[in-house]
Parts: structure tokens; sequence; C-alpha cells
């Protein structure tokens, strides 16, 4: 039994949730993936063996540096956009679906945060 | 108020499989994986950042032969995803939603999925 206003009872029947950005912003991330997907798994293929000598050499690039730091902040964006809907539609436990979310949105932002130190990080270090 | 226990729809149960379900299921699941494979792409970013012995260390892990399969997975999720996320960009534009054409592409998605995987292992391996 709520004890809300007359007004609150019948806010929770229909959806107060925002969606028109949601669906932009996923639009969008996913058309930006196409190249930048493309582009990362393209240079995978051609990182000689993995070396370290060869990785550092193509991280530290300008230009794979800065493609490097749109395709984590791109992907988080969009894994984070699409786990929010898998959780809202599978997690049927409130309390349980809020705390996810949650968890989720911390956990990419530290992706981006993590990612990005990292390239900076090689993209500023002196090679060897 | 209480809310009445009614069953949750679609009952998955009484469909017959189609091409269609399975490749919107599909779109989900290969989507989680590559959210796991955005994990492991950050922790390979660190691992460069950590230098060259922390990096050997991810490359003994990531380069293993066990490890071998999982990035298969991941390659043909990337490629699943990658083409069928075109196919819900051109639906997105009013484009291809008689049943016919969903057919048609889901097909279309299968194929050029398991070509784009098979043709990216061969550029790997050689």
């Amino acid at each position: 039994m709520s004890f809300g206003t007359a007004l609150n009872r019948a806010l929770e029947l229909i959806s107060g949730k925002g969606g028109v950005g949601h669906w932009w912003a996923q639009r969008l991330t996913a058309i930006a993936l196409i190249p930048l997907g493309l582009w990362l798994i393209f240079s995978f293929a051609r990182l000689d063996n993995f070396d370290y000598l060869a990785v550092t050499g193509w991280t530290r690039s300008p230009i794979n540096s800065i493609l490097l730091i749109f395709v984590v902040i791109t992907i988080s964006y969009h894994s984070q956009l699409g786990l929010k809907v898998i959780i809202e539609d599978y997690m049927h436990i409130a309390s349980l679906k809020k705390a996810s979310l949650v968890f989720s949105n911390f956990l990419h932002v530290g992706l981006i945060a993590v990612g990005i130190y990292s390239i900076v990080r090689v993209a500023f270090s002196v090679p060897l | 108020m209480t809310k009445a226990q009614r069953p949750l729809s679609p009952h998955l149960q009484v469909y017959r499989w189609q091409i269609t379900m399975i490749l919107s299921t599909f779109h989900r699941g290969t989507g989680v994986m590559l959210s796991l494979g955005l994990l492991i792409l950050v922790y390979w970013l660190l691992a460069i950042a950590g230098g060259l012995d922390r990096y050997e260390q991810a490359r003994a892990f990531l380069g293993s032969d066990w490890f071998k399969l999982p990035l298969v997975g991941w390659t043909f999720c990337f490629f699943f995803h990658l083409c069928n996320g075109i196919r819900h960009l051109a639906w997105d534009t009013g484009r291809g939603l008689e049943i016919h054409q969903y057919h048609a592409s889901g097909w279309a998605v299968i194929v050029v999925t398991l070509i784009a995987t098979m043709g990216y292992g061969i550029l790997v391996i050689f």
C-alpha cells in the first residue's frame, strides 16, 4: 500500500522515464562504432605478434592515441546504454535493479578513466 | 495499489523458434559479451601503460592457447553485433520492415558474420 497522493499513485502507472535521449545516444554511438570498431580490430590484426615494442609504438602514435581515447569513451557509453536496457528488462527486483544500474554506471565511468589514463601514459612516455 | 500477478509477455514457450527472435536474442547476448570484451580491452591498455614486465604478464594470459577460443568468440560477437546493428539502424530509418525483408536481412547477417569471422581469422593467422 502506497501512502502517496493520488497524483503520485497515478504517476506510478505511466512511464515517467526519459527515452528519447537514450535512443539517440544509442544510435549515435552505434554509428560512430562502425568505423571505430573496424579500425580497432584491423589494427589488432596488424600488430606484429603483440610484441611490446610494436604495441607501445602503435599506441604512442598521436592519431592512434586519439582514436583509442575515442574508442574507449564510445564503447563504454554504448555498453552502458545497452546494459541499462538489459538490466531494466530482466531485473525484476526494484532495489537490485537500482543497485545494478548504479554499479554499471560507476564501472563504465571507471573504465573510461582507466582507459584514458593508460593511453595518455603511453602516449607521453619516452620510447625505450 | 496491488499488482495482479499476471504472467509477463512474451510467453516464449508457445512460440515456434524463428530467425527473427533468435537474432534479436543474439544481439543482446553478443552485446553483453562485447561489454566483457571492453573489460579485457581496458585491462590490456592498463598493462601496456604498466611497462614491459606488466605487459608480458598480460600477454602470457591473453596470448595463451586456452584464451584463443574466447578471442574467436569475441570476433564472432563483434561481427554479428556490427552486422545486426546496421540492420537495426536501417529499420530506424523505416527501411526493410516487411516480413520477407526481415528474413532476408537476417540470413544476410548470419552469412556475412560467418564469412567476416573466418576472413578475419585467416588475416590474423597469415
